[in-house]
């Protein structure tokens, strides 16, 4: 008999139900298999009824963030070889409402991304026949860590004040603004200040650091929030010594 | 669709009949050791805050001449105020050495354009700790 794992799967039918409840699936345990493959294997052998984002599977699109056995994973790069044979629980992503089964609403986040305007931001823009923006290496490396998200929302899933205070910006979205704020072509920084320093921007953030700890892009929001704040809190000291110097 | 037992009305919103929301319980930091070790940092604050009262309490009957400073002494051979002060210290040992830990989260120095690697950032606080931890030995005990 072939080698079989349990998966255990949140369902949520809105028409249907008023509360998700788990279903249990019996999938073949094989050891180059991740999540999604298993609950791609549920979708077409067993259950079509389930439903679940997913795209590239590798790890860049962002789509297939779930909660697994507790835990917010891309499931597409977390093998059924780690969690032992055991069940495995898989679930929507945390703090956010379902839509159905493991599909999140996540248009909450797609305002605030937006609101914090992660595009290069010019006082001027040259013409094109002047050419390009250049830079040098070492001011890519200035912000190139933060430039990795991918939108998977698993930050999210981790910050408990995200979970408390939904008005909180959150951790990517902060951490996109970094991004921009760091990059020697923008001068939109003082425009997202306006924003980032509010109470649901940086000083919301307690610094419980688990958005960095399940980032699979090694992207740091927590650390970006906290590099954030020490600006933030120079620019209203100066302006409280020097207030001739706002603009 | 069945009625719904709780007896809820569902909350709706435009092309989505129905989202489920789950509420974040009031022991979500109960749930994982990371978050644990979170909240009782931010508690360890408090503990902090009562070792700055002490010392300026000590101060103040310091100050006051050497009868205060030996009522204080005395008041502080109490066992309660020992016991409470040894769960203090732990406390405030906690704090120092997590917000050290995290401080090069905070502080990204660049030097000629390459970022201080975390661990020589670490090592600053710690040494910075260490020397005036010897100094005010140095004065208390030996000076």
């Amino acid at each position: 008999m072939a080698a079989t794992i349990q998966l255990e799967v949140t369902r949520y039918s809105p028409e249907r139900d008023a509360a998700p409840g788990v279903q249990s699936f019996e999938v073949p345990y094989r050891e180059d298999w991740v999540v999604l493959d298993a609950l791609n294997y549920i979708k077409d052998k067993l259950d079509g009824s389930l439903t679940f984002r997913w795209s590239c599977r590798m790890g860049i699109c962002g789509s297939c963030g779930m909660m697994v056995n507790g835990e917010p994973k891309l499931t597409c790069a977390t093998f059924l070889a780690d969690y032992a044979r055991e069940p495995v629980r898989v679930e929507p992503l945390k703090y956010f409402p379902v839509v159905r089964d493991l599909v999140i609403e996540m248009s909450d986040f797609m305002r605030k991304l937006v609101r914090v305007k992660p595009w290069i931001i010019r006082e001027q823009e040259k013409p094109l026949s002047e050419g390009e923006y250049l830079q040098t290496p070492d001011q890519l490396d200035a912000y190139k860590q933060f430039s990795m998200c991918i939108n998977c929302m698993l930050c999210y899933a981790a910050c408990p004040v995200y979970g408390l205070d939904p008005l909180f910006s959150g951790p990517a979205a902060i951490a996109l603004a970094q991004r921009y704020n760091l990059d020697s072509r923008d001068q939109g920084a003082a425009e997202r200040m306006k924003l980032l320093s509010q109470h649901e921007g940086i000083w919301g953030c307690t610094f419980v650091g688990e958005c960095t700890e399940v980032c699979p892009k090694h992207v740091d929001p927590a650390g970006a929030i906290q590099q954030y704040k020490l600006t933030a809190a120079k620019e209203w000291f100066k302006s409280l010594l020097m207030p001739w110097s706002a603009k | 669709m069945t009625p719904d037992p709780t007896g809820r009305a569902p909350s709706y919103t435009d092309f989505h009949p129905r989202w489920y929301r789950v509420r974040v319980s009031t022991y979500w930091w109960l749930t994982k050791w990371s978050y644990m070790k979170f909240v009782l940092r931010e508690l360890s604050s408090i503990f902090v805050a009562w070792f700055v009262v002490l010392t300026l309490l000590q101060i103040r009957c310091l100050s006051q001449g050497p009868e205060a400073y030996a009522r204080w002494q005395e008041w502080m051979r109490n066992p309660f105020l020992i016991a409470g002060n040894v769960v203090t210290l732990f406390f405030v040992l906690w704090h120092t050495v997590t917000w050290f830990n995290l401080a090069p989260r905070a502080m990204a120095v660049r030097v000629a354009g390459k970022r201080v690697p975390a661990l020589l950032i670490a090592a600053g606080n710690y040494l910075a700790w260490a020397v005036v931890s010897v100094i005010l030995a140095w004065i208390i005990l030996g000076g």
